[in-house]
């Protein structure tokens, strides 16, 4: 079957099995950012927006996106240099593997946080980010950054 | 000084935040074959017959594999210098299965619809055979797990697959028996006589296991992998398949974690053989499930040890006897026995007597392998909580037994010659070792003193503080080489080839300093290229903690070299003798003469004395100087649950110069909440029959960020002569504290003494119940 998104801002359509995840839809298609950790939507690896908000695309079917709209950390990083930079001033990228789906997730957070949607708090913002896992780094150094970047105390 | 000891950010961080394609999976092409395993289903089994007829008619399926149709060599995975110290006791497919994930089937396709519709397709008549699932009772079992003859040892492991003994090891220094039986009659020693286990923890990574293959335009085969090791992938791919290492080509492109997981061979061997046999690009990428059923986990071990002292607290004598469990294969089994006792005794180097024994066992669970801590973590807990329970019963505090005890530097122990990785070490004097000083120091920090004074409760719940101390290596002395080439660009910036791996823990940015430290330049003009055995020179891989120290010497000796060609062009530039130049980093001068780098390398590129400035150097550790680590875990217990929260973790470490003290600070940070994961619930389960119980991230739970506690990482001013500007390893210290640590603290809290890990509610529960301190 056919469906047509927006991702990142660009008008696309896809060639999809009826039973295809968005997870595969979308690395099939060149978003390589979207990883696959694991195979029980565990790890938050593969986290996109889904019309603007987070979702782990290997839970979504694809054929159940047909006419939204999808955001990959490809087509926000440019937005994300400072957040970027703070991770990378910390060392917390580390392996790299589980960054992209977190940088999504932080982007999110940052928007939900100016609007005064989500609270300014670490154990608020901890908790929205329990689902993104990372085996390297003891997710101190990670946490050091996002509270800088979000102003979080 | 500015390029080393300093935060630089990584080099690849940008594009791995960002999500550039960089991973295995990304790289593979779009055309690639889709490789699928059938597994076994039965924890031992022989295949009596296997049918592939009806996944062969599958539509487009290209090639189905069995036992009979794949080269009958053993070998072993475990990705270790060669000749390995593992046994040769796998096949890339047997007619015997092992465990349950035993490779059965290989299947390659077009597409992974259609190579999973073929693993549906092929029948298999299995004879099941009576497994091994315990493995206290796997030694001299009427199954025996490793039947076939060509298994083999490259030397002598104490390899017995008669009696299911993948590795078997004993030394002893003084008359331990002797000493015991003294210390029995002497009113004025204690003896204590303890039993502990460890379980089997996975790794983890979260990337999952992946490779693909191509034959390139010369018709060599490459493959692309997360490796951790692709000089040892090379060899053995060419051992097993009998394609020459000359039509090889591996290459590691970023990868995401590793912890040891990905220092064997998972996949590469059979990547290779589908394409080496099509022709035809084909990919490999585990499951979450496969890289939990399928690939490794740490050797789960029981520990018997006494330890004798005298009354005012004087350590005679160390006694360890191991049994480890290493699975269905013998990957890494001697080794990570021999570092239980390698990387814990030499911290007692004062003791009479001291006797290390141990036996590996078969069973028909996953293979244990090679994970962050080897043998050390295990080792660690049980002499670290032994120590605790000695201090008990002396009645002085587990500090000052310590103090009392341990290798101080300018110091030896017999063991670091006696025990190596496999065979014999290496003599050693310990040039650097602020063990002390960071005993000392975590004391202070903890508030030690005051807190041990008093006990704290509130309702139920009831705190408490424990100690523990922990070393490690830096490489393997002798036997592990790593090298490295500097090449001069036309701006004066300089390429860095090196064989070393980084896992994503920088590692490249790390050689990279060390290379801009020794030339006096910027780290931002070192073009780092790592991991590609056509491409960069030789380097055994990333593990054993190896990088910084072994690639990292070589790295130096490389720029030293290289400084040392600059100056000589430059002299001839200048029409001056070598041994006048100065040089500040951006320009050489003598007198009043003077050529900048980037002149002089433009020069030597297109208009005088024209030459390519190369130079390369290797190195072999003489020695593995261990950093060293002093731990106080505060916990609070919850008498009513059981339930045990780490509140505050406090870990000073000598590591010698950190290069990159944010990255050597995220190396300790992680490493702990691994520990801690599985000092608290890692744990890898299996049924009654067999089967792997905890095969996802739902069932094996590794640490959240609401697990985390305040953790404080502090390094002591320390400088190992040996290392690159005075540097010692980090990458796997930080692991080896968190058990005895947290335990001892529950102990001091409560009461009670959990031998056994991971230490779950439910153990602390029971042993509450059984009886609680006054």
């Amino acid at each position: 079957m056919k469906i047509r998104v927006k991702i990142n801002g660009q008008d696309r359509s896809f060639e999809i099995d009826p039973s295809e995840y968005l997870l595969d839809t979308l690395r099939k298609n060149g978003y390589m950012s979207v990883k696959r950790g694991c195979d029980t939507g565990s790890c938050g690896a593969c986290t996109v927006l889904l019309d603007g908000r987070p979702v782990i695309s290997c839970s979504v079917l694809s054929a159940s996106v047909d006419g939204h709209e999808i955001t990959t950390a490809e087509g926000i990083a440019n937005q994300m240099k400072e957040y970027m930079h703070a991770l990378a001033s910390e060392g917390a990228d580390q392996c790299g593997f589980c960054q992209p789906g977190l940088l999504v997730m932080i982007y999110y957070l940052k928007k939900m946080i100016d609007k005064g949607l989500i609270e300014r708090d670490k154990e608020t913002v901890r908790r929205y980010l329990i689902g993104n896992l990372c085996r390297c780094s003891g997710y101190l150094p990670q946490e050091r950054a996002i509270f800088r970047f979000l102003g979080v105390d | 000084m500015d390029q080393v000891k300093k935060s630089i950010i990584k080099k690849d961080a940008f594009a791995l935040i960002s999500g550039m394609p960089v991973y295995t999976d990304d790289l593979a092409p779009k055309d690639a074959l889709v490789i699928k395993i059938l597994r076994s289903p039965h924890p031992f089994a022989r295949i009596k017959n296997i049918d592939v007829s009806e996944a062969l008619k599958v539509k487009g399926v290209e090639l189905v594999l069995t036992h009979k149709d794949v080269p009958r060599k053993p070998i072993t995975r475990a990705g270790q210098g060669y000749p390995e110290p593992s046994p040769y006791d796998k096949f890339i497919l047997d007619e015997y299965v092992r465990y349950v994930g035993d490779e059965v089937a290989i299947v390659a396709a077009e597409d992974e619809f259609a190579a999973e519709e073929a693993l549906k397709k092929i029948k298999v008549d299995y004879e099941i055979l009576e497994p091994v699932l315990d493995f206290e009772e796997a030694e001299c079992n009427t199954s025996i797990i490793h039947p076939e003859k060509e298994a083999f040892s490259q030397f002598d492991i104490g390899y017995m697959p008669e009696k299911n003994i993948a590795a078997s090891y004993s030394m002893e220094v003084g008359d331990v028996d002797k000493l015991i039986e003294e210390c029995e009659k002497d009113p004025d020693c204690v003896l204590i006589k303890r039993r502990y286990y460890t379980q089997a923890q996975a790794h983890v990574m979260l990337e999952p296991h992946a490779s693909f293959a191509y034959i390139d335009l010369h018709g060599r085969l490459v493959i692309v992998s997360s490796t951790q090791t692709p000089f040892h992938v090379r060899r053995q791919v060419s051992m097993v398949l009998d394609i020459p290492i000359k039509s090889i080509r591996v290459i590691k492109p970023r990868i995401g974690g590793g912890f040891g997981g990905k220092q064997a061979l998972h996949g590469e061997l059979i990547t290779a053989l589908v394409t080496w046999k099509t022709k035809k690009p084909s990919k490999l990428v585990y499951t979450r499930r496969e890289v939990f059923e399928a690939t490794y986990t740490r050797h789960p071990m029981r520990f018997d040890i006494t330890l004798g002292a005298k009354k005012d607290g004087t350590l005679k004598l160390i006694d360890v006897e191991v049994l480890s469990d290493t699975g269905a294969y013998g990957e890494h089994a001697l080794t990570t026995l021999m570092v239980a006792g390698s990387k814990t005794l030499p911290l007692y180097n004062k003791v009479e007597g001291v006797r290390f024994r141990g036996k590996v066992v078969y069973t028909n669970k996953v293979p244990a392998g090679a994970y962050r801590g080897y043998g050390a973590i295990q080792g660690n807990f049980v002499l670290e909580s032994a120590m605790d329970e000695l201090a008990q019963e002396l009645g002085i505090d587990p500090v000052d037994l310590r103090l009392k005890n341990v290798i101080r530097e300018g110091e030896t122990s017999p063991i670091f010659k006696i025990m190596g990785e496999g065979r014999e070490g290496v003599e050693m004097i310990v040039r650097s070792c602020k063990l002390e000083e960071a005993i000392k120091r975590v004391v202070e920090l903890s508030g030690w003193k005051e807190k041990r004074s008093k006990s704290e409760r509130n309702g139920s719940k009831v705190r408490g503080l424990g100690f523990a101390i922990a070393m490690q290596g830096s490489g393997i002395a002798n036997i592990d080489m790593a090298s490295a080439i500097l090449k001069l660009n036309d701006d004066g910036s300089f390429n860095l080839l090196v064989g070393a791996t980084d896992l994503g823990t920088g590692s490249d940015t790390i050689l990279a300093q060390i290379a801009a430290e020794e030339l006096g330049v910027s780290t931002d003009d070192i073009i780092v290229y790592s991991s590609d055995t056509d491409l960069t020179p030789f380097d055994t891989g990333a593990y054993a903690s190896s990088t910084t120290y072994v690639s990292g010497n070589a790295v130096r000796l490389a720029a030293k070299k290289m400084l040392k060609l600059i100056k000589e062009e430059a002299a001839k530039m200048l029409n001056v003798s070598p041994d006048e130049i100065t040089w500040d980093g951006k320009v050489l001068r003598a007198g009043d003469k003077e050529i900048s780098l980037k002149d002089l390398a433009t020069k030597l590129y297109y208009t005088e004395n024209q030459k390519q400035l190369v130079a390369d150097a290797s190195f072999v550790g003489p020695e593995s100087p261990p950093p060293y680590a002093a731990t106080i875990a505060e916990v609070e217990v919850d008498t009513e649950t059981g339930k045990v929260d780490v509140l505050k973790y406090y870990t000073v470490l000598d590591i010698g110069t950190p290069i990159n003290p944010n990255l050597a600070k995220v190396q300790v940070e992680g490493a702990t909440m691994q520990g801690l994961g599985m000092t608290l619930y890692e744990d890898v389960k299996y049924s009654g029959t067999g089967r792997l119980l905890t095969n996802n991230l739902m069932y094996y739970k590794i640490p959240s960020r609401l697990d985390v506690p305040e953790i404080h990482v502090e390094f002591l001013e320390s400088y190992e002569p040996t290392g690159p500007f005075g540097a010692k390893s980090v990458a796997e210290i930080g692991i080896d504290t968190p058990p005895a640590a947290v335990a001892n603290a529950i102990y001091s809290a409560v009461g009670v003494r959990i031998r056994e890990l991971p230490i779950t509610p439910e153990k602390v529960f029971s042993a509450l119940k059984g009886g609680m301190k006054s």
